[in-house]
């Protein structure tokens, strides 16, 4: 009966937070969309998440490219099939590993951020202060922040898909010996235009997800230092693993016949 | 008889099956300032809390001028909060923005002034509070305890609201710049002609700001009367408050 009533428990205590999770989406999206907005806020924040995330995107995604260049080439030559690697290092990257990749580093970086600084902003009454000043928080700080976590994240993935390809190239043309030209034609003749455009929308959804989610645990982080670190772990794992349920049903979805 | 500016009317609110407010009732007169005193945990900044509008009671009755606000949502409380004016026990300061742009913020976002008008108010306000303009564009963590506590205060009077609310205004100062606090609230008070709720447990801080002293425990409110008469109360409450003792009906949490 005990073990019964841990896992009921831990049922209702996981859908309760779903609840909670959808009633600050559905405020922030509602709230952050209505007036007055606040474009020093989202220049502010597009700037933060977007171009400050741009080394570790573009590091990340040149570096995918190569090894998958890499394991192309050996597993292909098994098969004498080494001649996929242009056109497949160009798939995987723009539909799966450019979106994907990107998703979790920034998740990382400006999820764990946005946690920080909301829990911080929590425990220190300047989420309060900002309503005493009729300054609606959702508003102030989560509409700019998600806005721009949206409008960036298909730009990351734009020139990480760029990045990815060019070290796949690099890689093939240098250490495995393909032609220069030949591997461009390869990667051009075989990409088409809603390879790269669903990797553009999981960008987008995973953007959405990646604020959201270091919002949602800031905003409502308490105890002081410990639940501002709390914040931030829980805001990395959850927004990673919604990223990665989410690219599978966005995957299910985009490309199914 | 007219009723008082801001009424409190048997509040409860609970936190769980933690009944923290009990049925606090509470009023000040235009113009007068109110201390409510008490011991940690008795329910003082809950009780700010529901006035602001940042926690909501589950029974009882907040009213500004006869307005009740407790269920005021949306832009009815965004007008509200710019009656109202409020000094945090931290400050609160926002750390992203320059000295200046913290003072001016309620004049920028809650009355829409031009950041170069409200910029010379910042630093008129800043003035009043003993602060130089010199510090205007610096950031907050570059500065004391002390001198948050007056860029707070300079924030909370900027836009002359009608109500301040100060929240332990000396709490982690030493006594002379506890002083000073108080002090800049009696005069900026006094300048605005706010009526004002102060929650404290410094007995000098209360004496000094308050006309009235309330005292809180256990979620009520146990004696209420004018601050000068708060020695002869003859509340054992009250008596072993504020003179500190460990003996009396006050229990200590351990």
């Amino acid at each position: 009966m005990t073990f019964l009533a841990t896992i009921g428990s831990f049922i209702f205590s996981m859908l309760a937070e779903v609840g909670r999770v959808s009633i600050f989406a559905r405020d922030a999206v509602i709230r952050g969309l209505l007036p007055p907005w606040y474009f020093r806020q989202l220049i502010d924040q597009i700037i933060r998440i977007g171009y400050n995330s741009l080394p570790v995107v573009g590091l990340t995604a040149f570096f995918t490219g190569g090894a998958l260049a890499l394991q192309i080439y050996i597993g292909g030559t098994r098969y004498n099939a080494e001649n996929l690697v242009s056109s497949i290092v160009a798939l995987g990257i723009t539909r799966e590993l450019g979106p994907v990749m990107a998703g979790l580093m920034v998740t990382g970086r400006v999820a764990a951020a946005i946690a920080a600084e909301l829990g911080t902003m929590r425990v220190t009454e300047q989420i309060d202060a900002l309503t005493t000043l009729s300054t609606n928080p959702f508003k102030y700080l989560v509409g700019p922040r998600i806005l721009a976590a949206v409008i960036t994240m298909p730009v990351l993935v734009g020139i990480a898909d760029i990045i990815g390809i060019l070290g796949g190239f690099i890689v093939g043309t240098t250490s495995l010996g393909f032609n220069y030209a030949a591997y461009i034609k390869n990667t051009t003749d075989f990409v088409e235009f809603t390879d790269v455009t669903s990797g553009l929308i999981k960008a987008a959804v995973f953007g959405f997800i990646i604020a959201l989610m270091g919002c949602y645990h800031g905003f409502n982080s308490k105890g002081g230092a410990q639940g501002v670190g709390r914040a931030t772990t829980n805001a990395v794992v959850s927004g990673s693993i919604l990223i990665l349920a989410a690219n599978y049903a966005l995957t299910s979805l985009l490309f199914s016949e | 008889m007219a009723e008082p500016h801001i009424v409190l009317e048997n509040i409860h609110k609970s936190f769980g099956s933690k009944h923290v407010l009990k049925g606090v009732n509470v009023g000040v007169g235009k113009g007068r300032s109110l201390v409510v005193i008490g011991g940690s945990g008795s329910g003082k900044s809950v009780t700010l809390k529901c006035i602001l509008g940042l926690l909501h009671p589950e029974k009882g009755s907040i009213r500004v001028d006869g307005q009740e606000i407790t269920d005021l949502r949306g832009s009815a409380l965004d007008q509200m909060m710019g009656r109202f004016g409020m000094l945090f026990q931290g400050a609160a300061l926002f750390d992203s923005l320059t000295v200046w742009r913290n003072v001016a913020f309620g004049l920028i976002q809650g009355k829409k002034m031009k950041p170069g008008e409200a910029r010379a108010i910042a630093i008129d306000k800043l003035a009043e509070v003993g602060l130089g303009p010199e510090l205007a564009d610096i950031s907050p963590a570059e500065l004391s305890g002390g001198m948050r506590k007056r860029v707070g205060l300079a924030r909370a009077i900027a836009p002359e609201p009608e109500i301040i609310f100060f929240d332990e205004p000396t709490t982690g100062l030493d006594p002379i710049m506890g002083d000073v606090i108080n002090n800049l609230i009696v005069d900026s008070v006094k300048r605005l002609g706010a009526t004002t709720i102060t929650i404290t447990h410094d007995m000098a801080s209360a004496r000094k700001i308050g006309d009235d002293i309330a005292m809180i425990y256990k979620g009520k409110i146990v004696w209420c009367g004018p601050a000068n008469e708060i020695d002869q109360s003859n509340n054992p409450y009250v008596d072993q408050f504020i003179h500190g003792r460990e003996e009396g009906p006050i229990e200590i949490e351990l």
